[in-house]
């Protein structure tokens, strides 16, 4: 490789991705940004499988191919989930996860 | 690469199947929308057959991507009979409470390809990509009822745990990944066994348990289903609790025990506490329920915590019992929830209060939901007794404490469920007037009610198949 990098540094950023998505995801209130955080997780993921790939299988694509279905996947989740907050605003003029409470979460 | 087209019969007839009912929805007028469900019907059962058909058929194919094998067969069945009774038992409730929507059968046939793609995966994409359009298919149906803000929400509830869940999940697989080397399943497990392993594996197995933990709603990942079974259309939440979970099973037993067996030791311990959580909180907290929807979704809760207890064992006789639970269950829940949906069309109210005297008003609702109660708590002489016994026989040595559990907490569900059945039978109705119910829903209560009252009293030729299965799942 000759650039000096190796496979922990990769890891590291995914873990540290990962965590804050999972603490956005845990902690807003808003219904976007709990969806930007699982997208941030969802990152952390493909960056995941995009290292191992360069440094375990260079000559089979696995894991770039896992995150463009990923990818793929991804954007139709986030698509669902406007559609079901623009359902949701027209009815209750909110965004905030705590107004939902017609369910006892 | 060589693709074997006649394993994948059933999936291609699915699919065929779920947009041709799309299209033709879109060309026939409106009004003669609610003919749909009885094309998705029909088609259910050709496809049935199809995978009836094609159980002696064995391999793989797509370069081991795709899985065929009696196991996976016999998830298949049990998904399309689930899917089969949704379309079947819920008819009248779904006209008069959802809609006649064209898309609504053709996403109860998607998710359903969803799930057999899925139980059929035989590495990381394919399980994903079954898993996700089982997913976003159940979330389309969960909050199908736009008008309702109940169904809307438990629609964004699902979605963002269901997202998260993934997300744990997916960072779980590309940890395994990192540590082998490979996606193939088969492959992961020869990995294991030349040595591979560390910190990154057992890390990557833990997210794997909570990220399926929540698929199947094991303790402490339970908390969606409560509120998306209570929001959702009682349909979909038939389906959600059948379906969904024995798929989840499926593939569950096949990256564990399938896959993982190699460090057995690392997860064992972890599920089987998982499980003796399950069945601790769920059926404590279905005691003070009083909406039927959420008492059933704990009672899942629990019912989730016995099948794990034959992942525990990991063995033959463990994945023999998750497979004829897996099949009562779909049975006993599917009649439960048809009496709740029909019950719902007449008085429309899901509390236990309103169901006071039933007995009297609709006796076979009341004696169905009787009889799938107490399957579910495991009374001998019906179904759910022979398939806790097999699950409980497989982890009698090495795990008395959780056999023990299992018993102490089967002891309480009967508790709760029993509550229902006094408020049925001893209370007075408060409008005496019989409830007539619709034939189709007739004809699924009966079915339901034969097949746990039959394979209480004679469970070989199930158990039998189930055994077989079992076993071409540890040699194929």
């Amino acid at each position: 490789m000759g650039t000096g990098l190796n496979p922990s540094y990769f890891i590291g950023l995914s873990a540290a991705l990962f965590a804050i998505g999972m603490y956005g995801a845990l902690s807003k209130r808003n219904i976007i940004s709990v969806l930007i955080s699982i997208e941030l997780m969802l990152c952390a993921v493909n960056i995941n499988l995009v290292a191992f790939n360069k440094f375990l299988t260079p000559d089979a694509f696995l894991g770039q191919i896992f995150a463009i279905f990923i990818i793929t996947v991804a954007a139709a989740e986030v698509g669902l989930g406007l559609a079901l907050i623009i359902a949701i605003s027209r009815r209750r003029e909110t965004n905030n996860l705590d107004d939902l409470n017609w369910l006892r979460w | 690469m060589n693709i074997d087209f006649s394993l994948i019969t059933t999936e291609i007839a699915l699919a065929i199947l779920g947009l041709a009912i799309f299209t033709l929805g879109l060309i026939i007028p409106r009004s003669a929308r609610k003919g749909l469900g009885n094309i998705a019907l029909l088609g259910l059962i050709i496809v049935l057959g199809i995978a009836v058909y094609s159980w002696p058929n064995q391999g793989e194919t797509l370069g081991g991507m795709y899985i065929v094998d009696h196991f996976s067969s016999f998830f298949k069945i049990v998904g399309l009979v689930a899917a089969i009774l949704v379309v079947f038992g819920f008819r009248r409730y779904v006209a008069a409470n959802v809609g006649n929507y064209l898309e609504y059968y053709s996403t109860i046939v998607f998710a359903t390809l969803g799930m057999i793609v899925m139980i059929s995966a035989g590495d990381f994409i394919t399980l994903y990509l079954g898993l996700e359009l089982m997913t976003i298919s159940f979330i389309v149906l969960v909050a199908f009822r736009s008008f309702d803000v109940k169904s809307l929400e438990a629609g964004i509830k699902y979605l963002l745990l269901a997202g998260m869940s993934s997300a744990v999940l997916l960072y779980g697989l590309s940890l395994v990944y990192g540590a082998t080397g490979t996606i193939l399943f088969a492959e992961v497990a020869q990995s294991i066994i030349d040595g591979s392993g560390g910190l990154l594996l057992i890390i990557g197995l833990v997210m794997l348990i909570a990220g399926l933990g929540f698929k199947v709603s094991a303790a402490p990942f339970h908390m969606w289903s409560p509120d998306v079974y209570e929001g959702a259309p009682t349909s979909v939440t038939a389906f959600l609790a059948t379906g969904s979970k024995a798929a989840s099973f499926a593939i569950l037993i096949r990256v564990f025990v399938g896959s993982l067996t190699g460090i057995q030791e690392h997860w064992v311990m972890l599920v089987a506490v998982l499980a003796a959580l399950s069945m601790l909180i769920g059926n404590l907290i279905a005691i003070p329920q009083t909406n039927i929807k959420r008492m059933l979704a704990y009672s899942s809760v629990a019912q989730a915590g016995y099948i794990m207890v034959g992942i525990v064992a990991a063995s033959q006789s463990g994945v023999k019992g998750v497979m004829f639970y897996s099949f009562i269950y779909v049975f006993a829940t599917m009649g439960a929830f048809t009496v709740v949906a029909a019950v719902y069309n007449k008085i429309k109210s899901d509390e236990i209060a309103d169901y006071a005297g039933l007995a009297q008003r609709a006796p076979l609702a009341a004696t169905v939901l009787l009889v799938c109660m107490l399957s579910m708590a495991g009374i001998p002489l019906l179904a759910g007794f022979v398939g806790k016994f097999y699950l409980f026989m497989a982890i009698v040595d090495g795990y008395m404490w959780l056999v023990l559990l299992g018993l102490i907490m089967s002891m309480v569900s009967v508790y709760y469920y029993l509550r229902v059945v006094l408020v049925m039978f001893r209370d007075d109705p408060v409008d005496p007037t019989p409830l007539k119910m619709e034939t189709s829903v007739t004809i699924t209560l009966l079915i339901a009610l034969g097949v746990t009252v039959f394979l209480g009293i004679y469970p070989g030729p199930l158990s039998e198949i189930a055994n077989t299965a079992a076993q071409s799942f540890f040699t194929p």
